[in-house]
């Protein structure tokens, strides 16, 4: 009797830890996920396995691509880059996963190329940063944003307006870093002065000592390029030193966790983001609308949660891997192949033109500008 | 110039008193036990933890909140004591240390399962504006940790010079076979060492929420610059665990300012560093690491 009972525990919990191979046979099609479920970048990850097991299920319920059958096998990698490559070992070797979608961030993504390359498997990440596809590798795509696109969205914003120079107080992590790089390179495109560059540590409680500096330098703005919770440490530093420039934040906050960390301290701050933050303002001539709405109608309705622009990266790699399916006999060749040629795909981010020349393929319809007033996200014109 | 001075000076107190109010814990449970509680950082995390739960979700008064944050951490500790500490059979001081390693990381996940990964924001105690001297500002937060920090370290002074318990325990850490053969309870003083510590502990994670935000793993790197307070003022003096934070701070608070911000904990534990390698016992701690 103890015996069955402790049996069926540990089936339980095989199950529930992502064992494959348990409770179902042989016809389906894996696709394989990392994503940081857990960890300090927890809430890119968590929306982000929602979302997947979400659309395996509406897909099979329509049954499947080419009458087959999707099963997801989903890893986390806590945002650890060594377990982000044990996954991918495991996705390749034992799940024989035909595409995989993910890592969350930037450096699980980094550190995982490689074996994608070397196994010849589509990897389709979720995180954000440049270096994923610029130089472009041959299985790598990306859903997110770049920073790249992040950046000249906010400097063609400063320049609508007449801020000529900025102060940058950057995170010391490889999200921070790229950011920096990117505005380094691109604000002087702009013909904007970087007369300040600080940076802080993920864990750092407290800025005032960046923020006096860069304030002494005298920018007409601050940028902040950083993900939760320093941003928001960052946003109470700027109004307890009675900071009154204008405060821009990268697209890394932007996510309802933001506001809830700032609160009143975030009003006034300038940011990019997605659509999905602003989806009832958009006008309806927005293709992305509706798209946007339904993805977050479904999501509402099975999780009772919201989500963010971060499930949407998760979102259109699904989607656009299911797209490359279609005709393919689940062969990696030609998914990878008919991932390279998808153009003009709608997706939650924006509208996607892929080519051998550009693995991201979003253009400058996927981020719009938002200003927080009174917590609530506010679509300002670009 | 004057002005980012003060800034800079007004910035490290503020992080300077966070640690400061870390050390004493520290110190505390060293003066009477001999021991190192590594886990000291957690009980900081449940303190904050408590207090947002109580008194952001729960909205129980502010007093109370802190009197239950307190209370829980308290619990913590006496059942960290009871089933880690008194069990060890071995009066092994490494191996004891081992286990507030081995502790830290359960109540660490423990702690992200109960509240959840994210980090959460705890609001101000009260809402004044922060204050401005000479174009620099602190903010009043800090100044309420700087009075829990006097407090506890004054209370505790008190405790350990004045009253009969106090002495009791200082007496068990010299020499514990000796407490015991004049009738102290030793047993019991060590608990109730390990119930003031994490107590301490949760007063400092009570105060210093509003400024740091919560989340379940605040206290690893809070416990570290604790830790390093407490040994760059004097392991086992009060007076020097909370002076030990505020150098620590400022000295951070300047090299971020002067320097430049990558160096900002390099400074610190250069300055640590070398007054180690100076001064064993701490500024203000004995000369030697011995202290009878």
């Amino acid at each position: 009797m103890k015996k069955s009972g402790l049996l069926k525990f540990i089936l339980a919990v095989a199950m529930l830890s992502g064992i494959p191979g348990i409770a179902f046979s042989e016809e389906t099609v894996k696709i394989g996920a990392i994503f940081a479920v857990t960890g300090p970048a927890s809430f890119l990850g968590d929306p982000q396995k929602k979302t997947i097991e979400m659309l395996v299920e509406e897909v099979n319920a329509a049954g499947g691509i080419d009458g087959k059958k999707l099963e997801a096998v989903i890893y986390d990698s806590e945002g650890d880059p060594t377990k982000a490559v044990q996954a991918m070992g495991k996705l390749v070797s034992k799940d024989k996963a035909v595409a995989v979608i993910g890592p969350s961030i930037t450096q699980d993504t980094l550190a995982i190329v490689p074996a994608a390359e070397k196994a010849g498997i589509p990897l389709v990440s979720c995180a954000a940063g440049v270096a994923i596809t610029d130089p472009i590798k041959k299985w790598v795509f990306k859903t997110a944003q770049t920073d790249a696109l992040a950046a000249t969205t906010i400097f063609d914003y400063m320049k609508k307006n007449g801020i000529n120079s900025i102060g940058v107080l950057s995170v010391a992590d490889a999200f921070g870093e790229s950011g920096k790089k990117q505005i380094e390179v691109l604000a002087p495109k702009a013909g904007i002065k970087i007369v300040a560059a600080e940076s802080f540590g993920a864990k750092d409680t407290d800025m005032t000592a960046q923020l006096t500096r860069i304030k002494s330098a005298n920018p007409q703005a601050i940028v902040c390029w950083g993900t939760n919770p320093g941003p928001a440490i960052v946003a109470k530093n700027v109004k307890d030193l009675g900071i009154t420039i204008p405060l821009f934040q990268s697209h890394g906050v932007a996510s309802p966790k933001f506001l809830e960390l700032a609160g009143a301290n975030a009003d006034g701050i300038i940011l990019p983001a997605g659509k999905i933050l602003v989806a009832d303002s958009l006008a309806d001539s927005d293709a992305h609308k509706k798209v946007v709405q339904s993805y977050l109608k479904a999501f509402a309705a099975k999780y009772q949660s919201p989500t963010s622009s971060f499930g949407g990266y998760a979102y259109d790699a699904f989607k656009m891997i299911t797209l490359a399916m279609k005709g393919t006999g689940f062969d990696q060749a030609k998914i990878r192949d008919n991932l390279e040629k998808i153009q003009g795909y709608t997706g939650v981010s924006g509208t996607f033109n892929l080519s051998p020349a550009d693995h991201n393929g979003l253009g400058s319809d996927a981020f719009v500008m938002v200003k927080i007033v009174n917590g609530k996200w506010e679509l300002i014109s670009k | 110039m004057m002005q980012e001075l003060l800034q800079y000076l007004f910035t490290g107190i503020t992080s300077g008193a966070i640690y400061a109010i870390i050390a004493v814990g520290y110190s505390m449970l060293y003066n009477s036990t001999e021991l190192i509680n590594f886990a000291q950082g957690e009980f900081v995390m449940i303190g904050g933890m408590s207090l947002m739960t109580f008194w952001g979700v729960l909205k129980i008064p502010l007093p109370f909140s802190i009197l239950l944050a307190v209370a829980v951490t308290a619990l913590c500790g006496l059942i960290f004591e009871r089933l880690a500490i008194r069990t060890a059979k071995k009066d092994n001081h490494v191996v004891l240390i081992i286990i507030t390693v081995g502790a830290s990381i359960f109540l660490r996940g423990a702690a992200m399962i109960l509240w959840g990964k994210e980090p959460h924001s705890v609001a101000q105690f009260t809402s004044f504006p922060p204050i401005n001297i000479g174009g620099a500002v602190i903010v009043f937060q800090s100044l309420w940790i700087i009075i829990g920090a006097l407090i506890i370290a004054v209370a505790l002074d008190f405790f350990y010079r004045r009253s009969l318990t106090g002495k009791a325990m200082t007496a068990c850490a010299i020499n514990m076979r000796a407490a015991r053969l004049t009738g102290i309870p030793a047993g019991f003083m060590v608990l109730l060492a390990f119930v003031i510590s994490s107590s301490t502990g949760a007063v400092a994670g009570s105060m210093i929420g509003p400024i740091t935000m919560c989340s379940y793993d605040m206290g690893t790197v809070l416990g570290l610059k604790g830790f390093c307070a407490a040994m760059l003022g004097g392991l086992g003096s009060l007076w020097g665990s909370l002076a030990g934070g505020i150098i620590l701070g400022i000295l951070e608070s300047l090299g971020a300012g002067y320097i430049s911000s990558g160096v900002k904990d390099a400074t610190a534990f250069l300055a640590l560093l070398m007054i180690l390698y100076f001064r064993p016992g701490g500024l203000f701690g004995k000369k030697d690491i011995k202290r009878f």
